[in-house]
């Protein structure tokens, strides 16, 4: 556990939504190759926090940034062009979001955009991307079939397939299971032990459960601050703040 | 199959058991030679070996404490988890009478035994096979085995009222043999307890198994 690279910081990231304040001089390291959950109520900026991370806030107007995010010791909205940004820092979202396109399409798709034209090395990418989120057992003999088709649980797993197409650093995590069933849930956390050996991964969660069993280190959000941050085993066994215990027992507010 | 994390974290708490458990065996083998053979290193040995098994029942504590916390075990993992957590306790009382032991060694030095020791030996051999046991039966959950090692302990207590019995007699005949006499009493309550203590263990097993305490015929 010790010893891991930094790959994502940031320096007194505050964020507004116009008068709103909803990050408050966020100061984190995340590790590289390892799983970072977020968790905290709603509206606690943890979300908000992850959009930053590849810029997805740069569409919302009013939303007004100061402070520092780095990759790889590279400031995120100075130093990359989105597109490569977004390239290297891939996004799954709260719910399944397919292309009305074929599973092969999907997966295709951003390897397509980034100017990969030829046959073998696409069905290569959609091959080895969809081995790499357990997926492939499941859909090789239908990969032609439309992705609307698969179970809420397959679709996700094709999302993430979908994200490590384009070959990613980082992939963050938007509550990936919170419309998913148990069993899928448990298999898509089982994917995220997987994939931390060769991914940074970070992942917002209303699920504590879920944040103490798949990540190395959790961060606890509360109006727009960190609480606290720290190994996700001392953060579920003892936590350093009265907030972060209240929160993680159930006994908040 | 899902909760590939949990279930090797399980295995590593297994393993765990196991290597505390052949400690815990290595003990009582080696006090009880020490013992017999008045080898005072031997039993310094087993008396410092104490607190690796002290160590080790700390390190299982804590990844008890950390599975439940962090992998939330409902039913048979919750019984599993719960039931290492006494079972390492038994064992730690099972090793700090070793050491007791160890310490009577020390005590006795060269000092010749009032009486050949035969049921005592018999005893330890006896107490080390029922933990034994009693850990195997943890592992494959094989209630059976643990049954055994509850039957086991009659034949301790058997052993354990002769031994009283002849102490006593020894005793009265002769006066200059209390002190050691009563030594080599607490040898035989400390061996007594281990067995109870594998007893214990036996017990957690099938609760463990079944989800019930209590009367282990089934």
């Amino acid at each position: 556990m010790d010893n891991a690279q930094i790959k994502i910081h940031t320096k007194d990231l505050n964020l507004f939504y116009g008068d709103n304040q909803a990050l408050k001089s966020v100061n984190i390291q995340v590790e590289e190759k390892r799983v970072t959950a977020l968790i905290g109520p709603s509206g606690c900026g943890k979300s908000t926090f992850l959009k930053t991370l590849n810029r997805m806030n740069d569409l919302i107007p009013y939303v007004k940034i100061h402070g520092e995010i780095y990759l790889d010791n590279l400031n995120c909205y100075q130093d990359y062009d989105i597109v490569e940004l977004r390239k290297r820092v891939g996004m799954v979202f709260q719910k399944p979001n397919p292309f009305p396109m074929s599973i092969y399409d999907n997966i295709a798709y951003g390897p397509r955009v980034h100017g990969l034209k030829a046959k073998a090395a696409l069905h290569d990418i959609v091959e080895r991307s969809l081995r790499k989120a357990a997926l492939w057992e499941e859909v090789k003999d239908r990969l032609k079939h439309s992705a609307l088709g698969l179970s809420g649980g397959q679709q996700q797993r094709l999302c993430i397939a979908r994200v490590l197409a384009v070959e990613p650093e980082v992939v963050l995590m938007d509550e990936p299971t919170s419309a998913l069933d148990p069993m899928a849930t448990l298999k898509i956390e089982d994917l995220v032990q997987e994939l931390k050996s060769n991914y940074t991964i970070i992942i917002v969660t209303h699920n504590m459960q879920q944040a103490a069993r798949t990540s190395d280190r959790t961060a606890f959000f509360l109006h727009g601050e960190i609480v606290e941050y720290g190994a996700t085993e001392k953060i579920f066994n003892v936590p350093k703040d009265k907030r972060t215990e209240d929160y993680i027992t159930g006994r908040f507010g | 199959m899902t909760r590939n994390l949990f279930d090797k974290e399980l295995e590593d708490l297994h393993n765990n058991m196991i290597k505390m458990a052949s400690l815990v065996e290595e003990s009582i083998e080696n006090t009880i030679t020490a013992l017999r053979k008045h080898d005072i290193k031997l039993a310094a040995r087993v008396f410092e070996g104490d607190d690796l098994i002290d160590e080790l029942e700390k390190t299982i504590e804590k990844q008890c404490l950390n599975l439940i916390a962090r992998q939330q075990p409902i039913a048979k993992d919750l019984r599993t988890i719960s039931a290492a957590l006494k079972i390492i306790t038994d064992m730690e009382r099972i090793a700090d009478h070793s050491s007791d032991i160890a310490e009577i060694t020390m005590r006795l030095g060269n000092e010749k035994f009032i009486k050949p020791l035969v049921d005592i030996p018999k005893m330890a051999e006896c107490a080390k096979i029922m933990v034994n046991k009693s850990i195997d039966a943890y592992i494959s959950q094989d209630v059976e085995l643990a049954r055994a090692v509850y039957h086991s302990d009659d034949e301790v207590d058997d052993l354990f009222s002769r031994i009283i019995l002849d102490l006593t007699v020894i005793m009265k005949n002769n006066a200059k043999t209390i002190d050691q006499a009563i030594n080599l009493l607490f040898v035989a309550k400390y061996l007594e307890r281990m067995a109870d203590h594998a007893t214990n263990i036996g017990e957690w097993v099938i609760y463990n198994v079944t989800g019930e305490h209590g009367v282990l015929e089934g």
